[in-house]
């Protein structure tokens, strides 16, 4: 089996204090992603996740800062690279899409235009040209007339369109690894059943690594290949897509799917209730001290 | 059955939208809600569900009083809750009250969550103090919050405590209808089946009629008697449970179930299999669309009809 495009080593990122100490937010994670593969974060607000990501750009902002471990892409430490070498990386080998792309695109550029500044920042084309290809990237993430819709501003279209714009512009440069930061949570169902297949195409097609996060166990299960469970600053759970939802191992595993409700599950009038993770975890202090990954299964069957 | 408690009549409700005519001579109507009917029965939970843009909250809205309806009217036992024979708005507050989806935005941050609680029952005259210390203490453990709790200020909650405020902020009045918009969409999946459990415990305990505005499909099955599907103003599907979830009729509403990312769907693998063959409609009628195309909210739409396929299951066709 290929290396790992990303490989996250024990990394933990504290907010420092006046003392001296640290509050730690990542307890030490490690996990790797393969080259194509789609690997998802799911975990409730606060467990890391969105930290974890953002390491990975070189985004940590203060008072987060990384006070261990390693993050290696293709054998080089981003944790210890120059500031240009990030600048270099992000955008271009490493792009991210967020959560609501209102707030991620210029409201005063067209979003042609952003989409072809990819071009001219990262493979030194002319405006003429870049602009062109903006419009192919446009079509490529199936934007109708997009054309026309390279002319407009952010605020002209909708979420879903928006959200289009946001892949093309990550997707622009062929990078290796899309981070994709809880992209959908902002959209209608139906728009997100089809932002979904569309990251989910585009990156099969390219051999697009992805780090999906969410805390929709539903949205992991349909775009993954791979699910890690993260609670608390901690990766509690990392298993294959259907062996981690077919049969969980952490107490917190299980308690989070049995808290979901299941469509089709209700099978009479009567109302079941959910699983309360409180009622069967009485300490949650312990969900850290156990730890569940399971290997990676090589095509031949052998475990790695 | 028993005489619903809340009934709603070809509900209609229009915006106008100026377009910089003349002397509003080229005023236009944006048709939020077009000829809803429905009714509520004791003890139910009756979802509407539906994308943004369908006219869920504007039905919320106008339940709550809060909108007054271009056209229809909303009866609450059998009296009218619209128009010129309306009663004021304490009636209606002890009649109606809603949990919003938000529940900080929807707390006064000044005061405490005792005084939140405090406040209505003075303005209906309960002036007794000790009266209005038990009922407080009573609804924050009904609520699952203890009355100490109860001294302190919204943002010292979490999300899931501010959410069971929200719900003991409704409750105290003892309403007997409670408008729920998007009660758990906020919340973490742990905190969500918390307030679901919630919901559900409180409803069986004192009886209470749920009109639910949700775009989360799982959490309406999991919920809700019965379930009314809107697409652009109009009810598309309506009927219980079992009828929407396990046969859906029309186009829209398989559309939007099919949407759902659910983990066991796509574990099976059979996502598109719901979508691709679709019952015949009854002869002399066709589909009304199928939603993927969102027709024009300024114009009245097709003259269409509900019919009844058995069951109280309702769908929504076209004159062929």
């Amino acid at each position: 089996m290929s290396a790992p495009l990303i490989e996250i080593k024990d990394l933990k990122v504290d907010v420092p204090l006046k003392s001296g100490k640290g509050v730690p937010i990542l307890k030490g994670v490690s996990l790797q992603i393969m080259p194509g593969e789609t690997f998802g974060l799911v975990g409730e607000s606060g467990s890391g996740k969105s930290v974890t990501s953002l390491a990975i750009m070189g985004l940590l902002k203060k008072p987060l800062k990384a006070t261990g471990g390693q993050i290696l892409y293709r054998g080089e430490d981003l944790l210890k690279a120059s500031k240009q070498t990030m600048r270099n990386l992000r955008g271009n080998r490493i792009a991210m899409i967020f959560q609501e792309p209102m707030t991620a695109l210029n409201p005063l550029q067209t979003v042609g235009r952003q989409i072809a500044e990819m071009f001219v920042l990262h493979q030194g084309k002319a405006w003429g040209e870049a602009e062109k290809l903006a419009i192919e990237a446009l079509a490529a993430v199936k934007v109708p007339s997009p054309e026309r819709r390279a002319g407009n501003y952010p605020h002209q279209m909708s979420g879903g369109l928006r959200q289009r714009v946001m892949i093309a512009m990550a997707l622009a440069c062929n990078p290796d690894l899309l981070i994709a930061d809880e992209p959908t949570t902002a959209l209608d169902v139906t728009v997100q059943a089809e932002v979904l297949k569309l990251i989910r195409e585009l990156c099969a097609a390219r051999g697009t690594a992805v780090l999906f996060i969410s805390h929709d166990l539903g949205v992991i299960a349909s775009v993954c290949q791979r699910v890690g469970v993260m609670y608390s600053g901690v990766l509690v759970e990392e298993n294959d897509t259907r062996a981690l939802f077919s049969n969980p191992q952490h107490t917190y595993t299980k308690g989070l799917l049995g808290a979901l409700p299941r469509l089709g599950s209700r099978t009479s009038d009567s109302r079941n209730r959910l699983v309360d993770i409180d009622s069967i975890i009485a300490d949650r202090s312990v969900l850290t001290q156990e730890r569940f990954i399971a290997p990676r299964i090589t095509e031949g069957g052998a475990a790695q | 059955m028993t005489a619903p408690i809340l009934e709603v009549k070809d509900l209609h409700v229009r915006f106008p939208i100026s377009s910089g005519g003349f002397l509003g001579g080229g005023k236009r109507y944006l048709h939020a809600v077009n000829g809803l009917s429905f009714d509520l029965a004791r003890g139910e939970c009756l979802s509407v569900v539906g994308e943004s843009g369908c006219g869920k909250s504007t039905t919320a809205l106008a339940v709550m009083g809060l909108q007054d309806p271009t056209e229809g009217s909303i009866r609450f036992h059998g009296k009218p809750m619209t128009g010129p024979e309306a009663p004021g708005r304490m009636a209606r507050a002890r009649a109606a009250q809603m949990v919003f989806q938000d529940p900080y935005a929807s707390l006064n941050p000044r005061q405490t969550v005792w005084q939140s609680l405090e406040q209505p029952l003075r303005l209906h005259g309960v002036k007794d103090k000790a009266e209005i210390a038990r009922r407080i203490s009573a609804m924050l453990k009904n609520v699952g919050l203890t009355p100490e709790q109860g001294k302190r200020y919204p943002h010292e909650f979490s999300g899931g405590q501010r959410q069971r405020i929200g719900i003991a902020r409704a409750l105290i009045l003892e309403p007997e209808i409670v408008v729920l918009d998007e009660p758990v969409s906020a919340l973490d999946v742990s905190i969500r089946a918390q307030i679901i459990n919630l919901l559900l415990d409180l409803q069986e305990k004192f009886q209470l009629s749920y009109v639910m505005i949700s775009h989360d499909l799982s959490v309406v099955e999991h919920m809700s008697d019965r379930v009314v599907v809107m697409f652009f103003g109009q009810i598309v599907e309506q009927g219980p449970w079992q009828a929407i979830f396990e046969n859906p009729q029309h186009p829209y509403t398989r559309r939007l179930i099919a949407a759902i990312p659910d983990p066991d769907t796509f574990l099976k693998e059979d996502t598109e299999a719901l979508v691709r063959e679709l019952p015949p409609a009854p002869p002399g009628y066709r589909h009304m669309g199928d939603g993927s195309v969102p027709p024009n909210v300024f114009e009245t739409p097709e003259v269409s009809e509900l019919i009844d396929i058995g069951g109280g299951h309702l769908v929504r066709y076209l004159r062929a």
